[in-house]
């Protein structure tokens, strides 16, 4: 399996400040690679980096065999990434039809752009009885899967998933794992996915990435992060048997 | 009321609705603009006299066919909006507003003293497009009024359709809101930004076009733009039907305002955004949502 994506030794400033310092990762075709982090640590700004919405200070981005680093977003987008950004970012006033056809923009596959509509309406069945009205009056939940299908309708190479889960219930977020986790299987869709939520994420990856104040300080493979006392203690928030009370000492992270 | 007959109401309201046409023209070219990007472009009407001075140069000076020289001023106006995009506006995003607001503020000036050093600044007179008056019994209104309510009805609703149907209008709207959504999706922003201002010259051009032949072509007819403006504002700046409302509305009441008030002639668009404004301020039209997260 060949890299996609390949991003090395980025550097990224935030007006004065550097959110991201010196961020190598790589993804492998057809996988879910996840990126973890809490508030801050500058999870968002890779995946603009990457997007060229931010340009980086210092570093290099490769996507399939070429630079990207510092071209403009839509030229990466028509390269093949398709971001789908914190916060949803549908376009309120366009119908739900409207804002999965501009995913398809730059395709001129009719037929499959066709296909695809009806892959994701397949996905998303409650969808399927808004597609006339504006993605305004959607449910936070109804607008994170329009983000999905609009940035699936793209047929990229790779999706940026910017925090799928962002305020939505347990089960819906559940639901929409299970949806990210069928495109990746079913479509053969590579992905990285940023994700606050670890509990979530890393069972729905591959490969994961812990990111901590723009630094990234640990990464392996799903299973053996899985099984590593840091990450169960500070991103999955499961405990050793030991009870709680018994112990005076605070945990201290090993890479600190 | 001293003697306004019913035909005289009617002559009044043609008069004042062609107007208003023209005003209409204006405003949707400030509308896009301000949509797609959150400029609010000052030059619009010197848009409008640059448009209508192109056509004095094409039809006039050189004699070319009255349809075609209106074409290729079209022509000239597009690439003209859309390099005032490409080579200066552009390269100002992510300035504050106000810094844009200069900008065009400037261009403005700098238009109308061009078009003074190139054709002078004197009042020229461009042809009718269509010659003679259609007359309804009592009531005589020009053919060129008649052609610029018509074209504007024309524009107006070619807009709705293309903003709906087309797949670069969706993507316009897609822009304007959300930008970077919008570059997320491959969607030439950029591109589609300049032909915005190449579609507001465009409607800017017309305006001046079918202006010039009732007022002159001078490098004082911008300050129309300034009407077109409050029609804007009336409608909700940012409302392309409330624009075009606005414009009417300011367009039809005006000559009847300027005949029961000779003293105060020129300011019945003022007074009634003024009205507007106090009454509802977000404008008849307003297209105001929430951003929830």
């Amino acid at each position: 399996m060949s890299e996609v994506l390949k991003v090395r030794n980025v550097e990224t400033m935030y007006g004065r400040v550097m959110a991201i310092r010196g961020v190598s990762l790589s993804v492998r075709e057809g996988t879910v690679v996840t990126v973890m982090g809490s508030n801050g640590a500058g999870k968002t700004t890779i995946l603009k980096t990457i997007s060229g919405a931010l340009d980086p200070f210092k570093g290099e981005i490769t996507f399939k065999g070429k630079a990207i680093t510092g071209l403009d977003p839509d030229v990466i987008a028509r390269t093949g990434v398709a971001h789908s950004p914190e916060g949803r970012e549908v376009f309120a006033l366009l119908s739900v039809k409207d804002n999965l056809m501009m995913g398809a923009y730059c395709r001129k596959d009719r037929d499959e752009v066709a296909r695809d509509f009806e892959k994701v309406l397949g996905w998303f069945p409650v969808l399927r009885e808004f597609l006339d009205k504006q993605a305004i009056y959607l449910s936070g939940g109804q607008q994170q899967m329009v983000a999905l299908g609009r940035a699936f309708m793209a047929r990229p190479s790779l999706m940026l998933l910017d925090e799928p889960s962002l305020g939505l219930s347990p089960r819906l977020i559940s639901e929409i794992f299970a949806i990210i986790k069928r495109i990746n299987v079913e479509e053969g869709m590579t992905m990285l996915l940023v994700e606050q939520n670890a509990s979530v994420a890393l069972p729905a990856a591959d490969f994961g990435y812990v990111l901590e104040t723009g630094r990234i300080v640990m990464e392996g493979e799903r299973d053996v992060l899985m099984n590593s006392a840091d990450i169960r203690e500070f991103y999955l928030g499961i405990k050793a048997d030991s009870a709680r009370g018994d112990r005076r000492w605070k945990a201290r992270k090993t890479w600190r | 009321m001293t003697g306004l007959s019913f035909a005289d109401a009617i002559q009044l309201l043609l008069v004042g609705l062609s107007q208003g046409c023209l005003y209409s023209l204006i405003a949707i070219g400030l509308v896009l603009v301000y949509k797609a990007t959150e400029q609010v472009n000052f030059a619009q009407g010197e848009f409008m006299m640059l448009g209508a001075f192109v056509g004095y140069q094409f039809i006039v000076l050189w004699g070319l066919p009255y349809w075609l020289g209106a074409l290729l001023t079209l022509v000239f106006m597009g690439g003209f909006g859309y390099g005032v995009d490409a080579l200066v506006v552009r390269r100002l995003t992510g300035q504050p507003v106000f810094t844009v607001f200069i900008l065009t503020l400037a261009l403005g000036i700098a238009l109308r003293a061009v078009a003074g050093i190139v054709w002078g600044f004197g009042n020229y007179s461009l042809p009718d497009p269509i010659e003679g008056n259609l007359a309804l019994g009592p009531v005589i209104i020009g053919w060129s009024s008649v052609l610029a309510i018509l074209v504007t009805a024309i524009v107006a609703s070619g807009l709705y359709a293309f903003f709906r149907y087309a797949r670069q209008g969706v993507a316009m709207q897609a822009l304007s809101l959300n930008q970077l959504a919008a570059f997320y999706m491959g969607i030439p922003v950029k591109r589609l930004t300049s032909s915005i201002w190449a579609m507001s010259a465009i409607f800017g051009a017309i305006a001046g076009l079918l202006l010039g032949p009732v007022t002159l072509v001078s490098t004082q007819m911008g300050f129309v733009g300034f009407k077109a403006f409050a029609g804007a504002i009336v409608g909700g700046f940012g409302s392309i039907p409330g624009a075009v409302l606005g414009c009417l509305l300011i367009g039809v009441t005006e000559p009847f305002f300027d005949i029961m008030f000779p003293t105060f002639k020129g300011i019945g668009a003022y007074l009634i955004m003024f009205l507007v404004l106090l009454i509802r301020p977000e404008g008849l039209l307003a297209q105001i949502y929430a951003k929830k997260v």
